[in-house]
């Protein structure tokens, strides 16, 4: 067994300590002969601190499209020749998301919108829409709104907003390359915001950008240090007319051995599958995932681009005798 | 007709890389004018919006 996994054992599995940076960067360099056993250690972890059940939640785009920010990842902005248009979803639509979100057996439902912060319209839509679902459905409520004030984030927190999602997307010392009109900064200073309104803290990224593996370290190791309650792991998906579509796809393998090294970063966290894994990973690499580290699932649709059919998801669950989080358990 | 993923004529060039994305993404160009649409997607589905000719779904 590599030396690096018998520490992982005992610093991880036996006591809840992630790795260090120096750590996930050795686990992230592992051959692919030792992925199937830093696979089998991502999963002990992952059962021993935080148990079987999986999180699952849905998501849904409230404003889509015509974004300031240039992300360079992203659709959504509107400084690049991307074909989405922008489009406001009406409150009863995101009331009949949220019920098909709950029909699923999903306990998250969170409202996203492409924005670089609120405005007054965005703020007064999530009032009306927040208040609305939690008249007609039993789910939690999450948001991810962009930059916010501490106004916005104690408005949020009276609404019952209970989880914010706000991504690092990478890691410091690569941010610049993916992002020009803000910095990884100031979306930390939301995060603290966050953090210190009481609000569950939702923060991960999306790998592939064009970031090297020491760079992945780094990211993980910056996102153990935020500590959050939840980390989605995106893979990149190359949109047509942004920067970044032309790029490859992440390799199955190395998105497997990413999912892992996070997971032994943060033994205790709600790690996320979230957008990319079908095109990255397939059905067989979403399975190795459950079984490497994953705990929690998007079900259904992205915001902009299509996600596997939910019972696909809830089906495999059941075969892996993962049980869904139930509400009660959230609360 | 045009492409519902790259707006280019479906008649002309190659769209199979096309029809093989659009599995997973919605339509963002009305085949019947090449505009572009208006599109939502929601967890279960979406629903595309042409000025010109009117909504479609999934």
């Amino acid at each position: 067994m590599p030396e690096i996994l018998d520490r992982a054992r005992a610093r991880v599995l036996a006591d809840g300590a992630g790795l260090d940076e120096a750590g996930i960067l050795e686990v992230l360099r592992l051959p692919d002969e030792d992925l199937p056993e830093l696979l089998q250690l991502a999963h002990d972890v992952r059962m021993k601190w935080c148990g079987p059940e999986v999180e699952v939640e849905g998501i849904v785009s409230l404003k889509t499209g015509g974004c300031p920010e240039d992300c360079h990842f992203c659709s959504q902005s509107g400084l690049f020749t991307s074909p989405v248009r922008a489009v406001w979803l009406d409150i009863p639509s995101l009331v009949e998301a949220a019920k098909q979100t709950a029909a699923t057996g999903a306990t998250e439902f969170c409202i996203v919108a492409a924005v670089r912060g609120p405005d007054e319209r965005l703020m007064a839509q999530m009032r009306e829409g927040v208040k609305a679902i939690k008249e007609a459905v039993d789910i939690q409520v999450a948001a991810s709104l962009g930059m916010l004030t501490q106004e916005q984030v104690d408005e949020l927190v009276a609404m019952g907003v209970h989880r914010y999602n706000h991504n690092l997307e990478t890691c410091r010392s690569y941010f610049a390359n993916v992002v020009t009109t803000h910095s990884w900064e100031e979306r930390w200073g939301t995060l603290k915001m966050v953090r210190d309104s009481g609000m569950e803290v939702c923060c991960g990224g999306i790998l592939g950008l064009g970031e090297s593996v020491e760079q992945r370290a780094e990211f993980a190791a910056q996102l153990a240090e935020l500590d959050p309650h939840e980390v989605p792991l995106n893979f990149l998906n190359p949109r047509p007319g942004t920067p970044l579509g032309d790029r490859p796809v992440v390799e199955g393998k190395d998105a497997l051995r990413a999912i892992a090294a996070f997971r032994l970063a943060m033994p205790r966290t709600i790690l996320r599958y979230a957008g990319g894994r079908e095109i990255t990973l397939g059905d067989l690499g979403t399975r190795d995932g459950l079984l490497g580290g994953i705990n929690a699932v998007i079900v259904g649709n992205y915001l902009t681009t299509l996600g596997r059919p939910a019972t696909s998801d809830l089906e495999l669950l059941q075969e892996l005798k993962m049980p869904v989080k139930a509400l009660s358990a959230t609360l | 007709m045009y492409c519902d993923r790259c707006g280019q004529a479906a008649t002309e060039g190659d769209h199979s890389a096309c029809a093989a994305a659009r599995e997973l993404e919605p339509p963002r160009f009305c085949p019947d004018c090449r505009r572009r649409m208006k599109v939502q997607v929601v967890p279960t589905g979406w629903t595309a919006t042409c000025v010109e000719h009117g909504v479609r779904h999934s």
